[in-house]
């Protein structure tokens, strides 16, 4: 993992001390909110339903046992004894006193982490695959890609005022685990025909209110000028973004509106301007944070079976681990979606005990998933028993992942001051309607996603099944969108037909997986035969 | 009824004007009438509430209850932690919001 230098260091403890004053001053009446309102925004404070919601920074998703520790203890000493893991790979804390956010900064630095880049029309924190550096099916760890991104994002002075916030995706797979392509702008690394490493550049993507897919604008950009193709793409959009509407202010307007091909000339031509200045980062710099990601302490010769005896060990297994590219190693993902929960919730204690078992059986790392879960990326095959065991006693053991009760929603209204409808008590309803993992695993791999309002931060335009909560005179109004996906096969959801109440929801869900165990064909998804027998049998039989 | 609500500045705590003060309880909410855009202006600069604004509810008896959802969940807490509520106790608080 990478680890700060004196600099990354004194540029957080010198955030920290400035956003005292800050704060020193507004408690005082120095500083108005309207003043003030975007300092804490940018350190990551916003003002939610019931009190100030702080949301930290982890970037491209990676920690280490020691800072997972501490968010577990911020989690009893700050706020209401949990957290919240996000769709951004982020954790927020949901009762914070602002008086008391200076000293919860100052312990997040303790630990090499911020809420820099969390809020405002900034490059944001740069997310990535959650599998890097672990992937059977990887090509190239992104990571330190990501971190070479972040280097240059932070406070970049030229893109901290851009028309909208701004998110990049990194990955190194062919397998897309992180929805690059729904991203403003996602790079994949790839290898051309020469054998040599580049970055395609997908730009313009995004969700929310006007969802998109992001075009190729470039198809393989030498990895050391990655940064000066970014600073080329950042460049043009801070020029033409629609800084007059908020809601036409995203680079996917602005690729949409002048057509990738006139976006990519001019990119092209920035990108020429630039490498005549000579702006790259060195060589060197690149090679010494790949140091950081180069092996995390493998062992070789390891034993490479795994003892099934267990049944309920055998189906977590089944449903839950990935093959690792080092033989003899696992990649556990620890699904925070137990039946009638919460998404994305984890108490202090079980932060720490994640934090204890990244420690102990994971070569000291833990990666925080999009879709909000937690995964140990090294762990022996020989200690998986072990690892399921502490899990289970913990209530962490739900060998659910990828299946409909593995629900990604949003804090919706029970926390969100933008949200028009609840999203969580959606996700416990459905989960606790398909408690039964047997049945779960009898409808197979379908993806259910859930946004409390168009801005789609539970990416329900990317879920095979979505819905999106709407306020319909002032009542609670749910659509039911299908098709969407966020993997490599990326496509937008569609809304099907009127919108229903809470439990008309629940049960159209259950009609459409009824529909779907009905048609489908041998080995198909519930998005495969989607695509394949379209919406009309399902209209059908979910309104009659 | 017009009654007045905010977030205390330095908790972030949701807070309603009782006529004297602030209360953390929507129960102790009084109508404001004309006078809500004073009193806003006179408790933001006194620092003793952070962006209040005007909402419509209703008083049944010794019971507020605003009339959007939104103001319904701010005053109880979040419905999936009833835990964490004003009426932690209450089996019906969570029905009282919708």
């Amino acid at each position: 993992m990478y680890q700060y230098d004196n600099y990354d260091q004194a540029m957080v403890d010198a955030r920290v001390d400035e956003f005292r004053d800050q704060v020193k001053r507004r408690l005082a009446g120095e500083l108005s909110e309207d003043h003030f309102r975007p300092l804490r925004l940018k350190n990551g404070l916003y003002l939610q339903l019931h009190a100030y919601m702080l949301r930290v920074a982890i970037p491209y998703g990676t920690l280490n046992s020691r800072q997972m520790r501490a968010l577990g203890d911020i989690a009893d000493k700050y706020d209401r004894g949990y957290g919240h893991f996000t769709t951004r790979q982020n954790i927020q804390y949901n009762w914070i006193k602002l008086d008391e956010a200076p000293d919860l900064l100052a312990d997040l630095a303790a630990v090499e982490m911020h809420a820099i880049q969390t809020s405002g029309n900034c490059i944001r924190n740069t997310t990535a695959d959650h599998f890097a550096g672990a992937a059977a099916d990887e090509l190239v760890d992104p990571r330190p890609y990501a971190e070479l991104l972040r280097q240059w994002s932070t406070f970049h002075p030229e893109f901290d005022y851009l028309p909208r916030k701004f998110k990049v995706a990194i990955i190194g797979s062919e397998t897309d685990r992180a929805a690059m392509k729904l991203h403003d702008i996602g790079i994949q690394l790839v290898k051309n025909d020469a054998g040599e490493i580049g970055c395609r550049f997908y730009v313009g993507g995004g969700m929310g209110r006007t969802p998109m897919i992001a075009p190729v604008i470039a198809d393989f950009v030498p990895p050391l000028q990655m940064i000066s193709y970014l600073e080329a793409a950042l460049r043009v959009y801070n020029r033409y973004g629609r800084r007059d509407n908020k809601y036409k202010a995203r680079i996917k307007i602005l690729v949409h509106e002048i057509g990738a091909d006139e976006y990519r000339r001019q990119v092209d031509a920035e990108f020429a301007h630039i490498l005549t200045l000579g702006l790259e980062p060195p060589p060197a710099e690149l090679e010494r944070i790949k140091g950081y990601f180069a092996n995390p302490g493998f062992e070789a010769d390891l034993p490479d079976n795994v003892d099934l005896s267990d049944p309920d060990f055998a189906l977590w297994v089944d449903q839950n681990v990935h093959a690792h590219k080092q033989p003899g190693y696992a990649i556990v993902t620890i699904s925070l979606k137990p039946a009638g929960g919460i998404p994305g919730d984890a108490s202090a204690d079980q932060i720490r005990l994640m934090a204890d078992l990244a420690r102990d059986f994971a070569l000291d790392e833990l990666r925080v998933t999009h879709a909000q879960n937690i995964v140990l990326p090294h762990v022996k095959k020989a200690d998986l028993y072990t690892v399921w065991q502490k899990l289970d006693a913990a209530g962490l053991a739900n060998a659910n992942l990828d299946l409909i009760s593995d629900i990604i929603a949003c804090p919706g209204l029970d926390y969100c001051s933008l949200a028009n409808a609840r999203s969580i008590p959606l996700a416990q309803k459905i989960s606790e309607r398909f408690a039964d993992i047997g049945r779960q695993r009898e409808i197979g791999e379908l993806k259910l996603k859930i946004s409390g309002c168009i801005n789609a931060c539970g990416h329900h335009h990317a879920g095979h099944i979505g819905i999106l909560g709407v306020d319909r005179k002032g009542t609670e109004n749910y659509q039911l969108l299908f098709g969407g996906s966020e993997a490599a096969d990326t496509s937008l959801g569609t809304i099907i037909g009127p919108g229903f109440n809470e439990d008309g929801i629940v049960d159209a869900v259950e009609k459409a997986t009824d529909v779907y165990l009905a048609q489908r064909e041998d080995g198909e998804r519930f998005l495969d035969t989607y695509r394949r027998i379209g919406v009309a049998p399902f209209k059908e039989a979910i309104y009659g | 009824m017009k009654i007045l609500t905010g977030n205390d500045l330095p908790s972030g705590d949701v807070i309603w004007w009782t006529g004297e003060g602030w209360s953390r309880h929507v129960d102790d909410a009084v109508e404001v009438g004309d006078e809500a855009q004073a009193l806003i202006a006179r408790e933001d600069a006194a620092r003793r509430v952070n962006g209040a604004y005007v909402i419509e509810a209703t008083r049944d008896g010794g019971s507020v209850r605003p009339a959007h959802i939104k103001e319904r969940i701010r005053a109880l807490g979040p419905t999936v932690r009833l835990d964490l509520s004003l009426k932690p106790a209450d089996p019906a608080a969570g029905t009282w919001v919708i």
